[in-house]
């Protein structure tokens, strides 16, 4: 049982999929300015990642090697649309603010990692938990982040007022940075580097040595 | 069998490809009315919204019974025959025959092209036109933003303004959803003694004290260009080129809805 603990378990801290492997960053950047919809987005990986090392797992014994990425592909696409469609039926709102960022789960890193380096070798059961950890792991990184942007930059949690803006007759000033994209690769530096000051193992070996500052020229003049 | 034999590489694949084929299409098909509902929906309240029906209307249907659908001519400004149900906005815009290709003077909320035909919507209270509905769309910042205006009966008053469909930042141009900013819409004027179309958005807080006060919204802070686009796109529909004529025509009693 510990085994399967340890699957579901891993990718969340120790083997985070955004923190340590750093992907899937670009929808950690482009959905998380407001929570909810990152919740959505979060459920929606999720979903996707599990059903699909689930399903390629399942074939994967007939899967010829030569077209096997074509398989993985075809079967993540077919997940993200419907994941898509189910959106567009029962959560139109949040699907009108995700727009596209639902299909290019099919581009995310994380889903086709995940199919390609542990689906292809393990059981179906093993597979979905794998999946399922690792979309927990993403989902965290992305939480962390969507709460942090949502309520420094408009002052609010899933739409409730906390820190009543200017716009609104309150006192906070929003920080426009934290609505804009870039304020999640802080967030995210932060979020790593806390992670690695916790878990030191996860500090990469340095690849090369950084050669010593060159003695400081001696100033001749004063301008 | 081999793994990777010809024979099993085309069996895999054209298997795959009808297996995904076959559950995509079935949930797309099953989903699909569902989903038109939610566009139909949607845009249905933000008309409801705009002309602000919910604060005399307990319900959104009886909202909706009170509205009629009326298509009009934005050349003449004149009513048309052409029903209301099967107007679709899309198809005009491909179609060459059916839009107006704007120039650049003219294309002030830079839409490119203008449909001959457009669908409003027209509140009676009593019999009387108390509400007109206008779609409206023009360029922001990132995208075009879509939305619907809604005019007092005296056609110069504004009742409410609603965008369904934009692509601002959040937090700054999207604040044209922000409910305090769209309250400030409420009462200003459209026109002026001149006829002239003077409603804008200005950049900052407008001054109550000034006489351009009724004319004036406040900008939205940090989100300058969208609020250029609101203003352009309100000249644009209620200027010559879009509603204007149909407008005036209203005023002067030239036409009678009641005919159409």
């Amino acid at each position: 049982m510990s085994k399967f603990r340890e699957i579901l378990l891993t990718p969340i801290f120790k083997d985070n999929p955004i923190a340590l492997q750093i992907l899937g960053i670009c929808s950690a950047l482009a959905v998380t300015s407001k929570l909810y919809p990152t919740l959505i987005m979060c459920v929606a990986l999720t979903i996707t990642v599990s059903l699909s090392n689930f399903f390629i797992s399942l074939i994967r014994n007939i899967i010829p090697t030569n077209i096997r990425i074509i398989v993985q592909m075809t079967i993540i696409s077919s997940l993200v649309i419907l994941v898509d469609q189910f959106l567009k039926a029962y959560d139109y709102e949040t699907s009108k603010t995700l727009s596209v960022f639902v299909g290019l789960i099919i581009t995310n890193c994380i889903v086709m990692g995940r199919a390609e380096a542990f689906a292809m070798q393990n059981t179906p059961g093993v597979s979905f938990l794998d999946g399922l950890g690792n979309g927990l792991g993403y989902s965290l990184i992305l939480i962390v982040v969507g709460a942090i942007r949502e309520l420094l930059g408009s002052g609010q949690l899933l739409g409730i007022d906390i820190l009543t803006t200017t716009q609104n007759g309150g006192w906070y000033v929003g920080n426009n940075f934290f609505l804009l994209a870039p304020s999640s690769f802080l967030i995210i530096g932060l979020f790593i580097w806390a992670l690695r000051s916790w878990k030191t193992e996860q500090v990469e070996e340095k690849e090369f040595l950084m050669s010593k500052n060159a003695p400081k020229e001696v100033e001749t003049h004063h301008a | 069998m081999q793994k990777d034999s010809i024979l099993n590489i085309i069996l895999v694949g054209v298997g795959l490809c009808i297996v995904c084929g076959a559950v995509i299409s079935t949930v797309a098909v099953s989903l699909r009315d569902q989903q038109e509902q939610n566009v139909i929906f949607d845009q249905q309240s933000k008309i409801i919204d705009a002309a602000r029906l919910l604060e005399v209307y307990p319900s959104s249907q009886e909202a909706l019974d009170s509205i009629e659908e009326v298509v009009v001519n934005l050349n003449d400004g004149q009513p048309s025959s052409f029903p209301p149900q099967q107007y679709d906005l899309d198809s005009i815009l491909r179609d060459p025959s059916q839009h107006t290709v704007l120039n650049g003077s003219e294309d002030i909320a830079m839409i490119s092209v203008r449909e001959n035909l457009s669908k409003v919507y027209i509140e009676y209270r009593n019999n009387e036109l108390k509400t007109l509905i206008l779609p409206v769309r023009g360029y922001g910042l990132w995208g075009t933003l879509y939305g619907y205006l809604a005019l007092d009966s005296d056609l110069n008053t504004i009742v409410g303004l609603e965008f369904y469909k934009h692509k601002e930042t959040p937090g700054l141009g999207a604040e044209v959803d922000n409910p305090n900013w769209k309250k400030l819409w409420n009462g200003k004027k459209v026109f002026d003694e001149n006829g002239l179309v003077q409603i804008s958005v200005i950049k900052g807080f407008s001054d109550p004290q000034s006489t351009d006060h009724s004319y004036e919204v406040d900008g939205l802070s940090g989100a300058t260009i969208t609020s250029k686009g609101v203003s352009n796109l309100l000249a644009f529909w209620l200027g010559n080129e879009g509603f204007g004529p149909f407008i005036n025509n209203l005023k002067n009693k030239e036409i009678k809805l009641s005919d159409v």
